[in-house]
């Protein structure tokens, strides 16, 4: 029977199945971060239970760690108590422990990938919505709750009723500016917050095919922002290239019996789909949001629609354009802007950097922005260092924080103040997100470099002529 | 974690007629910060129920006295957002058993049935009579039927059936949760493991 990349993986991994119900999933790979840890390690010591498999399990700090000073003590103490559990919880159940200062400490979806835990093929879960970041490689992974971290933890099991499949073809070429965080934004703009809930959705067709690992794990990290669980990009030479070598991918012998069963992941020609939806590459702008959920989103140079035109309702959608101070038909070009976040497990990999400083290259800051930029990890930093992009950083009045999720989540010193714009790289625009009151506005890196030197929103293209090709 | 069974609920409602509630609403990030689970009910829907100073937003329905009961109404697409599954301790540790909504999100729904919160998914329109009949009057009951996967309003005995898997519905009517299941069958999934590398 044909079969689609997803069943290929997902079957492989089914331990049992029961009938009006789910499936227990055996999972390859767990993440594990300090703030949806605690109470599933607190469950296991009231079971009186231990990990089963310690060396599937892989855990860092990220999401309330500072960026900057990680060399002192953690100010906060709530956040400080947190790490300590999570570095106390690694050690008494022996499980890779990648804390702060640590050469390996990242956001948990950037330094999966680079250290070879994200493979084709696998089943990876981690306490984070996010986690749909692995799916660029081919895997099955998806976000769980901490009582799936404790089943995990306990049992590398979790149970979990199939979702149905959606594909998503974009073919063509895409347009000048247009990042993959364009792509994801354009996706989630037709479908809403909700469009792909119940669906796992594999991404096909020439833009997947031609985009960088980086992209396709931007793309694949946005998949839960349109409800989706998860993302997949079917593997390929490209994939194979950028895992080999790399720490905890197979080597020799088991190298090339892994790559027999990583060559037959791809959706047989005559696999079905529960949905299938197209688009054209051209289609797509360079995006922007200018409401308080991801789908909330538009060309940059198109006006903010009307409540009578957008799908949902009226008094939602005004409650919303409130809370950011726009009117509907407002033009989001020249809009002033605040701050501006470049990072996040969605854009902060070293191709983000570069895009952004391919536009601040020879500029400054503008005066009136505050801009943090956060690599995902120290690998990144290390990259940013030795590619010379820190240097055109600083040569533009851009400083570089430490990595961590920083504000894309604001859980720690970095928040937007309220009623502030901030434009950000990262993946949630809701309300309060950035701080409480904080105004985000979710774009690509190279239309919040855009904006750090004109100190508004800005079409990246009209600053790109001749120093982007 | 154990939690109370869940059989039949008969209670008042609090209405939350807004789309799209995210968890980042339900319980803000600045709030996730404890390593035991207790008290985040304190800051349910934090940003929307209280003043930076801490004073309460009049407006907002948790801080209006004529709304109370154990089952929270949504509008659709209800828990979109992160995987928290504070969002759903903080639903329960405020004292609701079960969220009614015509459309929830997934790591939300499978959050609320491991914590044991029902959520009782409705059509449009019926969401659009218990928001309606609750309107009329605030101290209207609502009857969430497990067994036999109904809900309705009491006042005018109108009344929908609900989705559930029979085997997350057996867990909820007995107070069980996965892990129990999966330790049971630890061998199998031990020879799974081996026959599985890294």
């Amino acid at each position: 029977m044909s079969k689609t990349l997803f069943d290929k993986v997902w079957d492989s991994h089914v331990v049992q199945h029961i009938d009006n119900g789910p499936d227990v999933l055996f999972i390859d790979r767990h993440l594990v971060h300090e703030v949806t840890s605690p109470v599933a390690f607190l469950g296991l010591k009231n079971r009186g239970i231990k990990v089963l498999y310690p060396e599937r399990t892989f855990a860092t700090a990220d999401h309330n760690t500072p960026t900057i000073n990680q060399h002192l003590p953690v100010q906060d103490p709530l956040s400080a108590n947190q790490l300590k559990a999570l570095e106390e919880n690694a050690t008494a159940y022996n499980i890779p422990y990648w804390g702060l200062g640590h050469k390996k400490n990242g956001i948990v979806h950037v330094i999966g990938p680079e250290n070879g835990i994200t493979v084709p093929g696998a089943t990876i879960v981690c306490g984070d919505s996010h986690t749909s970041t692995h799916g660029a490689f081919g895997a099955i992974a998806f976000g769980i709750g901490t009582s799936e971290v404790e089943m995990v933890l306990s049992t590398q099991c979790i149970m979990q009723p199939k979702p149905k499949k959606m594909r998503i073809n974009i073919n063509g070429s895409l347009n000048k500016a247009v990042t993959p965080k364009d792509v994801a934004l354009f996706i989630i703009s037709k479908l809403t917050t909700s469009g792909a809930t119940g669906y796992f959705v594999e991404y096909a067709g020439d833009v997947f095919k031609n985009m960088s690992m980086e992209g396709r794990m931007t793309v694949c990290n946005l998949s839960i922002e349109m409800g989706a669980r998860g993302g997949m990009v079917a593997p390929d030479e490209k994939t194979f290239e950028y895992i080999k070598g790399r720490e905890y991918t197979p080597k020799g012998a088991d190298w090339d019996k892994a790559m027999e069963f990583w060559k037959t992941l791809y959706s047989d020609s005559d696999a079905v789909f529960d949905k299938e939806l197209t688009f054209a590459a051209n289609e797509i702008e360079p995006m922007i949001t200018y409401g308080t959920n991801p789908g909330m989103g538009m060309g940059i140079k198109n006006d903010i629609p009307m409540a009578e035109a957008v799908e949902g309702g009226v008094a939602t959608y005004k409650k919303s354009l409130e809370y950011m101070a726009f009117n509907e038909g407002d033009a989001m070009i020249g809009k002033p802007i605040d701050f501006v976040f470049l990072g996040s497990c969605t854009n902060g990999r070293i191709e983000d950097f570069r895009a952004f400083a391919s536009i601040v290259k020879g500029r400054k800051k503008a005066d009136n922005v505050t801009a943090w930029l956060v690599p995902g990890s120290h690998q990144v930093e290390e990259a940013i260092k030795e590619e010379g992009i820190l240097d055109i950083l600083q040569d533009a009045g851009f400083e570089l924080r430490e990595p961590g999720c920083s504000a894309c989540l604001a859980m720690n010193d970095d928040k937007v103040p309220a009623g502030k714009y901030a434009v950000s790289t990262s993946n949630r625009n809701f309300e309060g997100r950035q701080g409480p009151g904080a105004r985000t506005l979710l774009a690509s890196p190279l239309v919040a470099a855009a904006a750090a030197v004109t100190g508004k929103v800005t079409d990246p293209r009209e600053l790109m002529e001749e120093v982007y090709a | 974690m154990a939690y109370d069974k869940f059989s039949i609920l008969k209670s008042s409602a609090v209405p939350l007629p807004i789309e799209n509630v995210d968890t980042d609403q339900i319980i803000p990030a600045r709030f996730l910060k404890a390593t035991e689970r207790k008290g985040f009910g304190d800051n349910l829907f934090r940003d929307w129920r209280y003043n930076s100073d801490g004073t309460p937003k009049e407006h907002f329905v948790l801080n209006n006295p004529i709304y109370s009961g154990k089952i929270l109404v949504g509008g659709k697409n209800f828990g979109s957002g992160s995987s928290r599954e504070h969002a759903a301790w903080a639903v329960y540790d405020y004292g609701f058993r079960c969220v009614v909504s015509s459309f929830f999100a997934d790591i939300f729904r499978n959050n609320c049935l491991n914590v044991g919160v029902l959520p009782v998914q409705v059509s449009p329109e019926f969401l659009d009579k218990i928001f309606t009949a609750i309107e009329v009057d605030p101290n209207t009951e609502l009857e969430v039927n497990l067994p036999e996967q109904t809900i309705t309003i009491l006042a005018t005995g109108e009344k929908e059936s609900f989705d559930i898997n029979d085997y997350k519905k057996g867990n909820m009517l007995n107070g069980f949760d996965d892990i129990d299941y999966l330790l049971n069958i630890k061998e199998g999934i031990q020879t799974f493991a081996e026959n599985t590398p890294l």
